[in-house]
């Protein structure tokens, strides 16, 4: 069968972790951009039998004809400069970075409501890691109120994480409310430092305006199932707490433990963080690879995007 | 040295320590967050007509920390910041933010409101992600006290690391900040003299009782060279309390050094003005100690002693599990997840 192929750019730990996953995956790497010649990204991306190159984006669309999505794996900045040429490449971005050119996507959640985009982006791993629940909870009844609250190890914070700390939790919060459809939402990351670096945690509070018990849980199992197909170490860590609110507008509160393993392609297990980005990009072009081998990779008719 | 005067409204030639005084910030814990704006108006306008330099006013976690996590104000920051800064004539006004939980709007509406000093708390190990929040402040020409929380948890020479990355940022002050009230004089010394040593900027402590220590703590940090001292009213505060405002300045007027500090006044706003808010005098009490002797966050109390009652285990074993997870400042929603847990290994154990 017809696959479609994807290039890397990044050889950084994202892009080569990405280039693992994708090689399990229904798309097929054909190349790999960095900008430093010996990295070791690039190398292992020779040994995977893709094509390479050193020159950046230059590089990159040189080999245009083969590959049909771009991952983009390097910065936010980068990829501002990046994104008007490889639209005029026609090509598909999927931005890992907080660039943000194009839509926020979750798979499972809104990737229909985005098809032919050029561009898309994939908001942050906490957005990643909690949106699909909240959603869960909001196809019970409406949630007035999100709050997630992520962990991670501070090893897997990387400098640009840290240097634009507020560009997780606003970003994430604007996830839990445009996607997830939360009334309002909030996001709080805290970074940890113990040894050994923890696994990535999140946990999700939902307020609710109604809501059976049962029918949230099972809401969210159907969720967690469908999740765990593309991110194999994400697990809920406790049971659903849910418990009934004394104020009439909110009845429910509901409270999720998730922890997510990563599943150590390449980045460490315990950076979950940032393996479900690399897991959420490869399931996102997935989805993007059949909807082109279908030839239903075009925006609806004017009025019909969400 | 003359002894006769009654605070700091005479010009001496004595040491300046800067007093920074969190009643209504580090003892919104305690209230659980339920601070009104009249309350904030009248602590917030005894403390500045007691000559108190910095009063400070946020939610206990900081700007932003309105949340399921945290607990929720009872009113907003940007009433209460209002309603203190109408009060604020000598002094200035103070607020908290921990990246991560705050952001750059919530600093801008503080500044908006008029406050003049931002301190900006990290983990002892992760400074920097307090870069923006710093570069911010400094911009709209605040004053910055970098804070580096759970100091007990890093080395003298971690600390001088971490702090120099705050000075790097802008800071004008780096506090070693006991948030766990774990500290003993010596760790303290060492710590203080060690950003000391590394730094150009100022330096200071920021102390929790739960080993009865608050004081003791903050005379060996100025002993070591702090200048800057963080303390709470009545010791409202999380935990069991931070140091007591009116007895810190006490004791630094008797060890010869100035505060601008009114002693008497003081003594009156803390006396008649918030005592009486308290909902329970703050004390070292069996789970707060445990704080102190285990490592475990202050602010982590209520919301233990709240989840002990909840799923019926005892909160000492939930901050000592806490403290074996290495949990940090701002993970108050591990509390609950632990204490399901031993809630169900009690149900086990208790079944065979």
């Amino acid at each position: 069968m017809e696959k479609i192929r994807a290039a890397i750019l990044g050889s950084g730990n994202i892009g080569t972790d990405l280039m693992y996953k994708l090689k399990r995956s229904k798309l097929v790497p054909t190349v790999m951009a960095g900008i430093i010649s010996g990295s070791e990204g690039l190398a292992r991306a020779r040994q995977e039998g893709l094509t390479t190159t050193s020159d950046g984006i230059e590089g990159l669309l040189k080999q245009r004809d083969s590959f049909d999505i771009v991952f983009e794996a390097t910065t936010a900045s980068a990829h501002k400069t990046h994104a008007p040429l490889i639209r005029e490449a026609k090509k598909i971005a999927i931005d890992l970075t907080p660039a943000a050119v194009g839509p926020y996507v979750v798979p499972l959640v809104n990737l229909d409501a985005h098809l032919g985009e050029p561009n898309v982006n994939l908001v942050s791993c906490g957005g990643q890691a909690t949106v699909p629940l909240v959603s869960a909870l909001n196809e019970v009844a409406s949630v007035k109120y999100a709050e997630i609250v992520a962990t991670i190890a501070s090893k897997s914070a990387g400098p640009g994480t840290r240097q634009n700390i507020d560009e997780f939790t606003e970003t994430t919060a604007r996830g839990l409310e445009k996607i997830g459809g939360a009334s309002r939402g909030k996001a709080i990351i805290v970074l940890n430092p113990a040894e050994p670096p923890i696994l990535m945690r999140n946990t999700v509070y939902g307020i609710m305006e109604d809501g059976d018990a049962k029918k949230i849980e099972r809401s969210i199992e159907f969720m967690l199932e469908r999740i765990k197909k593309y991110v194999s170490g994400y697990r809920l860590r406790a049971n659903p707490l849910i418990e009934d609110m004394p104020n009439d507008n909110y009845k429910k509160k509901v409270t999720l433990f998730i922890e997510v393993e990563g599943a150590g392609d390449y980045l460490p297990k315990y950076a979950g963080n940032l393996d479900i980005m690399t897991s959420a990009a490869v399931k996102v072009g997935e989805e993007i690879g059949r909807h082109l081998l279908a030839g239903t990779w075009k925006k609806k008719s004017a009025g019909a995007t969400l | 040295m003359e002894k006769e005067k009654r605070g700091g409204d005479t010009v001496t030639d004595k040491i300046f320590v800067h007093i920074l005084d969190s009643t209504l910030r580090d003892g919104s814990h305690a209230l659980s967050h339920q601070l009104t704006a009249e309350q904030v108006s009248r602590i917030a306008g005894g403390l500045d007509d007691a000559g108190v330099e910095m009063v400070e006013v946020s939610h206990g976690d900081g700007l932003g920390g309105s949340t399921i996590t945290y607990g929720f104000s009872k009113q907003s920051e940007l009433e209460l910041l209002k309603a203190a800064s109408s009060v604020i004539k000598r002094g200035k006004l103070a607020v908290l933010l921990l990246p991560g939980i705050g952001t750059k709007d919530d600093l801008k509406m503080a500044a908006d409101c008029g406050a003049k000093v931002a301190q900006i708390a990290t983990h002892v190990t992760e400074a920097d992600i307090a870069e923006q929040h710093v570069g911010l402040a400094k911009k709209m020409s605040m004053d910055v006290i970098g804070m580096l929380m759970l100091s007990h948890m890093g080395s003298p020479e971690k600390i001088a690391e971490q702090g120099k990355l705050m000075e790097s940022y802008g800071a004008d002050v780096v506090l070693v900040t006991d948030s766990a009230g774990a500290l003993l004089p010596h760790t303290v010394r060492e710590r203080v003299g060690a950003l000391r040593a590394a730094l150009k900027i100022g330096v200071g402590f920021h102390g929790h009782n739960n080993l009865s220590l608050a004081v003791a703590n903050s005379v060996a940090a100025v002993e070591e060279g702090a200048r800057w001292l963080d303390a709470c009213t009545c010791g409202l505060g999380a935990g069991s309390g931070n140091t007591p405002t009116e007895v810190l300045a006490t004791v630094l007027d008797k060890m010869g050094y100035e505060t601008g500090i009114n002693l008497w006044k003081i003594m009156d706003v803390a006396e008649n003005v918030v005592r009486p808010i308290m909902p329970k005098p703050v004390r070292i009490g069996k789970v707060s100690l445990t704080m102190g002797y285990a490592g475990v966050y202050s602010s982590f109390l209520l919301h233990a002693d709240k989840a002990s009652e909840q799923f019926g285990v005892d909160a000492r074993d939930i901050l000592v599990e806490l403290g074996k997870r290495k949990v940090v400042g701002g993970q108050e929603d591990m509390i609950v997840e632990v204490a399901m847990m031993l809630a169900e290994k009690q149900k086990q154990s208790a079944s065979h």
